[in-house]
């Protein structure tokens, strides 16, 4: 659809929020114990967040929550049977304030998740899910959503794209016919949009990531691999506060004769994530794993899925506890 | 400062190593572990209160070890850890230098072991100051606060193993979370396998953590998990009298059994 | 509800074959014979088999497609789920996904000259489609399968080894290694690189397949080599390791190569083109 742009004042997002929460999941930032931003169903209004740049975790895991029940089983020798999870209980969820880059993501989750065969899972999931994005209007110094061919006003993602202005009030862009859903349920409290200025932060562009592509088709056996990596710990921390990466495990657990096989996040920084049954492993350091974490991202996706494994919301680099700063080296990989 | 650099440039050109482990500041500011090998690049270190992340966790590094001998920056957590290290045979004292520096910053001399030894024997090897005063605060818990603050704050680990990776006695191959015939602990990240997978840690810990507090400055959570190490690091001096770390011949206390150990606390 | 891609048939344990004392084979039956209706694959294509609660393995179905009722796998206890298999009895219920993965091209093959070298544990992927070509015999020519194991215990399909060795219509090279044999071993003794080179296969209008552990592979494409066979004409399987079986999960790729999509079956030229990540 076209997208239309109308004005929210500050007091009606207010109405709107607390409209929204009256009957649906909403999921929404706040600034938690720590001073972090972290996401929450259903906060009340005065603790939801305008200001986070970014929340310590992604909000990933609406679509992908790090463990996911495939089945239940019973198991009983010759007689044993499965119970099919009821994927119609996934509950319609609204998300509230998420910033371009992490509304971005869902589309990047789709191109693995739907590429050639279809996860139910995953893609329910996403059917259910109503984003009311919000454009950034601070950043800072680990954001490179410009670098991956996003902005701080991308509405990629977004059903609705809240963008502050100058003024107070929001621009509202409806992206969506979910986004139209959502204001035509509430005319009143939207409003004919005047000319406005927008407030939007200023994210530098640090590298070209068609120029990084195009240097990792050739990069395999690059001497950069090891001398980047040295101080790589081999945590899955990058992975699991990213927005993108989707890797899982497979698993059973059981109790008595029930159980269930779920999936949960898993990391392509770990050494047993590759690890054969016979001891062999076909990344078996730490160098390899890097480089199997960028390569991903940056070269087979664009080939194998069109789409681009990152949208530069800087986690990966700020979450690391040695800094290993993903723009940084995605900047130098460019000039290799 | 300039002392460092110095000893880095004279160990590096006179081949006495081919790496040093130090720390310098990313492109960010953010300081983090540094690897010189040219001895033209020793000149980006520095020591500064930034500087706390131990280093000792890449002493079993392969690719690290693959660069040859190590000089290793170390304050006193690492120097502890090294001799954890040795004390377990994961490394060896010749494959290593030490550059040691003091609690107040400057470049110690250590020669050999045996003066390590001496500069850990007359340090304060009790939990660091900052979170003596954080472990009091718990223990004024009772039981079931303390299982409640635990549930919360563990309720949030996402089993990312940051707090096992950042640990330099974390040097298994094969943890125990990654065996599977049995499966010990749930491989799911919930309430109940976060907290199996945090108690399995702490008490593979008991007796060897030298309470750096790396586990938990690495949480991306903020999970205040060196909490749980340190607390045992209190418990088993109170038992046993030691402090991991601080003896090339150390004997872990959780697998050795002396006839005189105390029994008070076995239920 | 739509189509729970993780969800595996039910299959009942038809009979069970003692291979060697650690490798087993299963005949395989879909419990919901709809199931059964619907199910195809080709030769060169793999599964994911569980048994409930202890998870789930990758491993080829090792019969040939040729063959309706059932499907066959062959595995080695070797960790969590190969032990639990291993534990089952007749009747018992295995769970089973797939088919995922690639075929051999065994279209494109017609008309020409079969070299099947096997090794240990690897005749399983292969055994598929040799049946496969077996049963529809009279679009091939030649046919020679060289296939060796460590001792005269572990070789696998005993019964078959027998029927294809007494074919007229097959050359079976059967080979343990060195100090393998038992003394009334009437096969060849010798490593698999050796005995291929001494039967000296003609390359002329001959595709090689070839599947063994990465030491035999590494001797063996020499040989194949001086045999004047060219890269594009060799094939092999990779088995990476895997969760998911169709390019989601994470884990199998080879550079930008699924192993579970774009393989299991590569051609030397193939692989010579991937990194070095197998």
């Amino acid at each position: 659809m076209e997208t239309i742009r109308k004005l929210i004042r500050k007091q009606s997002l207010e109405k709107l929020y607390n409209n929204l929460a009256a009957n649906r999941k909403v999921y929404a930032p706040v600034i938690a114990a720590d001073k972090k931003a972290e996401y929450k169903y259903n906060p009340g209004f005065a603790d939801v967040t305008f200001d986070h740049i970014r929340s310590t975790l992604s909000v990933k895991n609406i679509v992908f929550p790090k463990v996911e029940n495939l089945f239940f089983y019973e198991n009983s020798k010759t007689e044993s049977t499965i119970t099919d999870i009821d994927l119609d209980k996934i509950p319609e969820v609204v998300l509230w304030g998420a910033h371009p880059c992490d509304n971005a993501a869902f589309d990047t989750l789709r191109s693995i998740f739907c590429w050639d065969t279809k996860d139910e899972f995953f893609s329910r999931r996403l059917e259910k899910l109503t984003v009311i994005g919000l454009g950034c209007h601070s950043s800072d110094e680990y954001c490179f959503c410009t670098s991956v061919g996003l902005s701080p006003s991308s509405s990629r993602g977004s059903d609705i794209l809240l963008t502050k202005l100058q003024t107070g009030d929001y621009q509202a862009e409806i992206l969506t016919a979910k986004g139209n859903e959502i204001v035509s349920s509430f005319p009143d409290l939207f409003e004919p949009l005047t000319d406005e200025k927008v407030d939007i932060t200023e994210v530098k562009q640090k590298f070209s990531h068609k120029q990084v592509t195009e240097k990792l088709a050739g990069a395999f056996e690059h001497e950069f691999w090891i001398a980047n990596s040295l101080r790589c710990i081999g945590c899955g921390a990058c992975a699991y506060v990213c927005p993108t990466c989707a890797c899982f495990d497979i698993q059973d657990e059981t109790k008595g004769k029930n159980g269930k096989r779920y999936r949960s996040w898993d990391s392509c920084g770990f050494g047993l994530f590759t690890l054969h049954t016979s001891g062999h492993n076909p990344r078996h350091v730490q160098s390899q794993r890097w480089r199997q974490r960028i390569m991903h991202k940056f070269s087979y996706m664009p080939d194998r899925n069109e789409s681009l494994g990152c949208v530069g919301c800087g986690r990966c680099s700020s979450g690391c506890p040695v800094d290993m700063n993903i723009a940084e080296q995605l900047e130098a990989l460019q000039n290799i | 400062m300039d002392n460092l650099i110095l000893r880095a440039k004279e160990l590096l050109e006179n081949k006495t190593v081919q790496v040093v482990i130090g720390y310098e500041a990313g492109p960010t500011g953010v300081v983090r572990p540094a690897f010189i090998s040219d001895p033209a690049n020793a000149d980006s270190l520095i020591y500064d209160e930034r500087c706390v992340q131990n280093l000792a966790v890449y002493l079993t590094k392969p690719e690290v070890k693959h660069l040859g001998r190590i000089a290793i920056v170390s304050s006193l957590p690492v120097m502890r850890s090294i001799m954890m290290l040795i004390s377990e045979q994961q490394i060896s004292y010749d494959e290593i230098v030490v550059l040691g520096i003091s609690a107040d910053g400057v470049l110690l001399d250590i020669a050999d072991l045996s003066v390590m030894q001496g500069y850990i024997d007359k340090s304060d090897l009790s939990n660091p100051v900052k979170y003596k005063e954080l472990l009091a605060e718990l223990k004024k818990l009772t039981p079931a606060e303390k299982f409640e603050y635990w549930q919360k704050e563990l309720s949030k680990c996402i089993k990312c193993y940051a707090c096992r990776q950042a640990c330099p006695m974390c040097y298994c191959t094969r943890c125990t979370v990654e065996v599977n015939q049995p499966q010990w602990i749930s491989v799911q990240s919930n309430a109940h396998g976060n907290m199996e997978w945090h108690i399995l840690r702490a008490m593979h810990l008991a007796g060897r953590c030298i309470s750096c507090g790396e586990c938990g400055r690495a949480c991306p959570v903020g999970i205040p998990c060196h909490l749980l190490t340190m607390h045992l690091t209190d418990q088993v001096y109170n038992y046993f009298k030691v402090y991991a770390g601080t003896s090339e011949k150390m004997n872990s206390v959780m697998s050795t059994y002396e006839p005189n150990d105390k029994e008070s606390f076995i239920v | 509800m739509a189509e729970n891609i993780y969800k595996p048939y039910l299959m009942k344990i038809g009979s069970i074959v003692e291979e060697t004392p650690d490798v087993r084979t299963f005949r395989l039956i879909f419990k919901n014979p709809e199931d059964a209706e619907k199910f195809s694959f080709k030769a060169g294509q793999f599964g994911e088999y569980s048994v409930f609660g202890e998870g789930e393995s990758t491993f080829c179905i090792a019969s040939s497609p040729t063959r309706k009722e059932y499907i066959e796998c062959t595995f080695r206890k070797a960790g969590r789920v190969t032990n639990a298999l291993a534990n089952l009895e007749v009747g018992d219920t295995v769970g089973f996904r797939g088919p995922y993965g690639n075929t051999f091209p065994i279209e494109q093959w017609e008309g020409k000259n079969l070299l099947y070298i096997a090794g240990g544990i690897a005749l399983p992927p292969m055994r598929c489609v040799i049946w496969n070509t077996i049963d529809l015999r009279h679009k091939y020519k030649d046919i020679t399968i060289v296939y060796g194991a460590r001792t005269v215990g572990d070789l696998v399909y005993k019964q078959e080894l027998k029927e294809w060795s007494e074919r007229p219509d097959i050359k079976m090279i059967t080979t343990v290694d060195p100090g393998g044999q038992t003394p009334d071993w009437k096969g060849e003794t010798g490593f698999v690189p050796m005995v291929l080179e001494k039967a000296a296969p003609s390359s002329e209008n001959c595709i090689a397949i070839l599947c063994g552990p990465p030491v035999m592979i590494k001797f063996t494409m020499p040989v194949l080599k001086k045999l004047g066979f060219q890269d594009k004409d060799i094939y092999t399987t990779l088995e990476n390791r895997m969760k998911c079986g169709f390019g989601k999960c994470g884990r199998c790729n080879v550079g930008k190569v699924f192993v579970c999509k774009d393989g299991p079956v590569f051609s030397y030229e193939q692989i010579l083109s991937l990194p070095e990540e197998y």
